[in-house]
């Protein structure tokens, strides 16, 4: 059985409108951002990846098995879909444990999955409550219990963070980045790209059902080669750094930062960039606290190749 | 070809047959609860039990008004009458309806149909489970409302009931009823199931069934073999005379052994079945277009 969770040419088409087009990847395991604007094929990616809809011609295996193998497949798939509707008339907990039931586990043991997994999303208050009466925070909450209650290998997750508070947020991030710690394939599409940024290893850029770019976030930033970089330099004398930067042709931009003790500057040349840092900092003229790119992540790479509009670039 | 069907057979042992098993039997469990437990099922209660309400409600009030009396042959009659006109037309058709469409289709209005495709069985035991559920449910209603009427017509006769139905024909007669019921609510569901799979509104699909089933005894014999009415109507123990309306219900068409006509409806349901399963393989969720 392979680690990885692959796309051989994939096209999905609904009549006769495009959903995506000869996409291929795979993915090794670890957090992984499908980013894209609305209606660029997030979500179909990610149901055709669990089967809930089936490509039009191309392969999908997940770990070397396909969706259409049921038993096998959803054994290790967990999947957070978009979807807020359940069953009517449940509980928090009797939706977990009737869904466990279907592994074919005995009851204990689909009593300790399900407590387990409501005590991971902090919902374990509010079980024995009907799901109709929970908020949209507590849905989202009950629908992750549910996709992680049998330990899959592979976490699947629409929007994860919708509906949550600030505080739900950061618990779901930690909890995400844990999983991924663990050796989970994550696979998650949100639009607060800053904060599923942080724990993201790599990136999937999609729009209009076209792959623009996918590999880990660092690469594809070194790739795109037309948009300078930009990078954040803390150091006591920030004028003098970017006046002395600037001087330099392949630095196209330098901006202060807001607290006066750092300076932005944008280059073309980042290796060429960062030698002639090296010579700065040995020559005594400023002091260099710290060096961070400054727009080497999801967002940055989101705007940069698909843009505000939602358009590639 | 011998090596072929070793293989078959190898494949079939290999297969996880008692986790299927396990996987159907709690699916049914977690079904009929949601089938029956419902208030949304009330109208399908009412369906089934209004026949055995009107027969309670004359067996109370024509105790005391000797005018209204009727004897046990006429009573006979107008039991078998209901049960062929009401139960088999009506009751357990509409019923079957509500019941059979609820379970892809209704699940797919509600949007909750994903999270059984994204739990480890196999869709072919979803949909079987989910026929299973929707059988037991069916039957147990208007299996019990069938009981119920049984009772009501022959317990205000006494002694002269009490052997009607035990030393007489009266309890074969009930055999009967109920045997037609369980296949009525077998075929009509296996049909309303598939129905509900191919349309997202399988109402208008089920009212062409309704008068197919209808003007299906004038039908050609090749034609009447594409109906469960007409299965069940060589069943019925006791033969109703048809007039005006009805007497399109019950048109007497070429005689078919019982044996025949319970191995016709169960082929139907088998074929039915094959096909959704089929169809449910290729079942995909798009809530937004469905």
């Amino acid at each position: 059985m392979n680690d990885r969770i692959a796309f051989e040419n994939v096209s999905k088409f609904y009549g006769e409108v495009l959903g995506v087009n000869r996409i291929s990847f795979s993915i090794p395991p670890g957090i992984t951002t499908l980013v894209g604007p609305n209606g660029s094929g997030k979500t179909t990616l990610m149901n055709l990846m669990t089967g809930l809809v089936q490509p039009s011609s191309g392969q999908i295996s997940v770990l070397g098995i396909a969706p259409g193998d049921a038993n096998a497949f959803f054994r290790m798939v967990g999947y957070c879909t978009q979807f807020d509707s359940f069953p009517r008339g449940l509980t928090g907990y009797r939706f977990l444990f009737d869904s466990l039931m279907l592994h074919g586990i005995g009851e204990y043991d689909a009593f300790r999955l399900a407590s387990e997994a409501l005590q991971r999303v902090r919902l374990s208050d509010a079980a024995g409550r009907k799901i109709a009466a929970y908020s949209k925070g507590m849905r989202q909450k009950i629908r992750l219990a549910q996709a992680i209650a049998h330990h899959p290998r592979v976490l699947i997750l629409d929007e994860p963070l919708n509906g949550l508070d600030p505080m739900a947020r950061a618990e779901s991030l930690a909890l995400f980045e844990e999983l991924g710690r663990q050796g989970m394939h994550l696979v998650i599409s949100s639009h607060i790209l800053d904060e599923v940024d942080r724990i993201s290893d790599r990136v999937i850029l999609i729009t209009g059902g076209y792959l623009i770019a996918e590999g880990n976030i660092h690469q594809v930033r070194q790739e795109v080669r037309d948009k300078p970089m930009q990078v954040l330099v803390r150091c006591d004398k920030p004028e003098l750094l970017a006046s002395r930067m600037f001087s330099v042709n392949h630095c196209v931009e330098a901006r202060l930062h807001g607290d006066g003790k750092g300076v932005f500057l944008r280059t073309a040349d980042i290796d060429e960039f960062y030698r002639l840092l090296n010579d700065v900092a040995i020559e005594g003229l400023v002091k260099i606290e710290a060096v961070a790119p400054a727009d080497d992540n999801a967002n940055a790479i989101y705007n940069y190749l698909i843009g505000s509009d939602g358009s590639a670039s | 070809m011998a090596a072929n069907a070793n293989t078959l057979t190898n494949r079939l042992k290999q297969q996880p047959w008692g986790l299927w098993w396990l996987q159907a039997r709690r699916l049914t469990r977690i079904e009929v609860r949601r089938n029956l437990l419902s208030w949304r099922a009330s109208w399908i209660y009412f369906l089934a039990f209004v026949p055995a309400a009107i027969l309670l409600i004359h067996a109370v009030f024509d105790r005391f008004d000797s005018r209204n009396r009727l004897d046990m042959s006429d009573d006979t009659m107008v039991l078998a009458g209901i049960v062929q006109f009401y139960y088999i037309r009506l009751g357990v058709f509409f019923g079957c309806l509500g019941i059979y469409a609820r379970l892809i289709r209704g699940e797919m209005v509600e949007r909750s149909l994903h999270y059984y495709l994204l739990s480890p069985v196999r869709r072919e035991i979803l949909l079987l489970a989910k026929f299973a559920a929707g059988s037991f449910s069916a039957i147990l209603l208007f299996g019990s409302s069938i009981i119920a009427a049984f009772a009501l017509t022959y317990l205000p006769y006494g002694t002269a009931g009490h052997d009607f139905v035990f030393n007489g024909p009266g309890l074969a007669q009930l055999e009967a009823y109920l045997a037609i019921a369980v296949l009525a609510c077998l075929g009509y569901g296996a049909v309303f199931l598939l129905l509900s799979m191919i349309f997202r509104n399988p109402m208008p699909a089920a009212m062409l069934v309704l008068g197919w089933e209808a003007i299906n005894p004038v039908l050609p014999s090749i034609l009447q073999k594409i109906s469960v009415a007409s299965y069940l109507r060589h069943l019925m123990p006791v033969s109703v005379p048809g007039d005006g309306i009805f007497a399109l219900l019950t048109v007497e068409t070429e005689p078919v052994p019982a044996w025949a006509a319970v191995f016709g409806l169960l082929v139907l349901i088998a074929v039915v079945l094959a096909y959704s399963c089929y169809r449910i393989r290729r079942l995909e969720i798009r809530y937004t277009t469905d």
